[in-house]
């Protein structure tokens, strides 16, 4: 008999980087607005429904958690979450979680995935490797920290069997396959899949989808551990970086490569 | 003297050159004491003392490199217990971040990774959402962690050597308890060129090489340098994935980059515009690659690298 799995994926609602970003305000937090799905979440939410459908798929009663911390703006990563396939929703927003480092982040997720436990066990946390805002990557460390949970980092295969997770984990000189027990908090690279777009069917199907939206409150968080009061970092100053001024540009007339050396023997960089 | 704790992740014979950027920043804060774990010798103790290493701590148990970071966080919360250090210096790596992420929690202490720079005081330098932006940020807690960036420094030995003192430290059992374990390595085809993280002359190509990196990398070899490349290299297959540089892939800071046949998209922009000195060739004078080189060159990457190659061999001598 397979088991029903219970997956989280956590979704980040980040500034498109695309476009140019910014920091504001005299704590320098990231400007939200002009924000989508973070690309990177979009191979965790796919690694979550191939595991699923791998184990009996739809009727099988597995849930797919799109799990998002953020304001407002949060819920339409966890649309698209749910366009493209997640079962339900859960947005965790509160006014003083604004300003939160990854220690306070990974804090009130830790709180949120608990209360979430609470229902039945969650088998699995999801994430991308990184946010393509902050780029720290230390989020999933911590939270698997705080959930005294194993951690696999940077999963480029995954398979679940007999309560364990099998990872195959790249880096740059060798291959690791990796066994955890679950539950586990597993991030993913980018090499992992292809994530699928929402199609009309689905985008159809999520406005029957749930969408809960929990406060600090709720999953038993003190305001004061989150937000900037509760982050162990503190930005003191931001400024834009002056942007690069163009140098010398040539067109090349046949001797550029020559040029180039001489360049790289001004610079002392030969 | 406030310590100033290392932590030292020796994957080879000789230490990294990133190690010895660590401990040359650990001078500038206090007294420098390492976390070592794996390969040790005569040649590193000896490099240990004469970077000023006043003691070097080492793992009771020596199989934490069967696990994946959980244990060696474990490791070096024991190692800050013992040492009373208010400081943290790790490399700024994947696993190195994340053994930083797990400490931190330990600790209650606040982690600042991608440094390029710490002040006397602490304050640390970064740039942020994708090099646009200059900060600077410190750890609010009684002990900070900052994980720090290749090539923010030159490696410089201490004035006067030190005769380090040398300790054990138990790893405490729990810590492998419920953590992810490797079960199974292959290596990787090794190419024989610095670590692209650590090398001080990146040449990186891109869609523009139509899936021949042969101009790229003897250029490569002929400086010394790494070979890097944009997404589209990647995806096309053209070239390992652990090459790419970019959002994605990794962020370089170099004294030299050079880039072959790369728009320099934001993506790719993400990931080498902190480099000191930037040259770009490119057949098309509007890529934006153009608008961050300090040296650009409008024309055929095939012609132009076999050109520099050619040169800099004559030149070398």
């Amino acid at each position: 008999m397979e088991e029903t799995l219970k997956i989280i994926v956590l979704v980040k609602h980040v500034p498109d980087a695309q476009l140019d970003r910014h920091l504001n305000g005299a704590d320098y937090t990231t400007d939200r607005a002009e924000s989508i799905l973070s690309e990177l979440d979009e191979y965790a939410l796919e690694a979550a429904l191939q595991l699923t459908e791998a184990q009996g798929g739809k009727g099988a009663g597995h849930q797919v958690i799109a799990l998002s911390m953020g304001p407002a703006g949060a819920a339409n990563a966890i649309k698209k979450s749910l366009q493209i396939g997640a079962t339900e929703g859960v947005h965790l927003k509160d006014d003083a979680l604004a300003g939160s480092d990854a220690a306070a982040t990974s804090l009130a997720l830790a709180a949120t995935v608990r209360y979430l436990s609470a229902g039945g066990p969650v088998d699995l946390i999801l994430t991308g490797m990184a946010s393509t805002d902050g780029e720290t990557s230390l989020v999933p460390a911590q939270l698997a920290e705080r959930l005294g949970l194993p951690q696999v980092t940077f999963a480029s295969e995954l398979e679940i069997s007999d309560g364990r997770i099998t990872a195959r984990r790249d880096s740059d000189t060798h291959y690791d396959t990796i066994v955890a027990p679950l539950p586990a908090v597993v991030s993913v690279t980018d090499q992992i899949n292809e994530p699928r777009f929402p199609n009309f069917k689905g985008i159809i199907a999520a406005k029957r989808k749930t969408i809960t939206t929990l406060s600090l409150a709720d999953v038993g968080v003190n305001p004061a551990e989150v937000g900037l009061s509760g982050s162990w970092t503190a930005v003191q100053n931001a400024e834009p970086r002056p942007p690069r001024s163009a140098g010398t540009i040539i067109t090349d007339e046949g001797d550029a490569g020559i040029q180039l050396v001489d360049f790289l023997a001004a610079q002392k960089l030969l | 003297m406030a310590k100033v704790l290392v932590f030292i992740d020796n994957q080879g014979p000789a230490l990294k050159k990133s190690s010895l950027e660590l401990l040359t920043i650990a001078r500038t804060l206090g007294e420098p004491v390492v976390a070592f774990n794996g390969e040790f010798n005569d040649d590193v103790k000896a490099v240990l003392g004469s970077y000023g290493v006043t003691a070097v701590y080492r793992p009771g148990s020596a199989d934490l490199d069967d696990y994946l970071v959980a244990p060696k966080a474990a490791y070096l919360a024991e190692a800050v217990a013992a040492t009373g250090a208010g400081t943290v210096l790790i490399e700024n790596s994947s696993d190195g971040k994340e053994i930083a992420a797990r400490l931190g929690i330990k600790l209650g202490a606040g982690v600042v990774t991608d440094v390029v720079g710490v002040e006397a005081d602490g304050a640390a330098h970064k740039s942020v959402l994708a090099g646009s932006y200059k900060t600077v940020c410190r750890a609010t807690t009684p002990v900070s962690i900052l994980t720090v960036k290749a090539n923010s420094v030159t490696p410089e030995p201490a004035a006067a050597a030190t005769a380090p003192e040398f300790l054990s430290i138990e790893v405490p059992a729990s810590a492998t308890a419920n953590a992810a374990r490797i079960t199974g390595r292959s290596n990787k085809a090794t190419s024989g060129r610095p670590d692209l993280l650590d090398a001080r002359i990146v040449v990186a190509g891109g869609r523009g090489v139509d899936g021949d990196f042969g101009p790229v990398e003897e250029l490569a070899d002929a400086l010394g340098a790494a070979v890097g490349a944009s997404r589209a290299a990647t995806d096309a297959g053209w070239i390992s994935h652990d090459a790419q540089v970019g959002q994605t892939g990794k962020t370089v800071s170099p004294e030299l980059y050079i880039s072959a046949g790369i728009s320099g998209a934001v993506q790719q922009k993400a990931g080498m515009q902190t480099a000191k000195v930037i040259v770009a060739i490119n057949n098309d004078a509007e890529s934006p690659v153009f608008e961050i080189a300090d040296f650009g060159i409008v024309g055929d990457l095939f012609e132009v690298l076999p050109q520099a190659t050619a040169e800099i061999k004559k030149r070398k001598g």
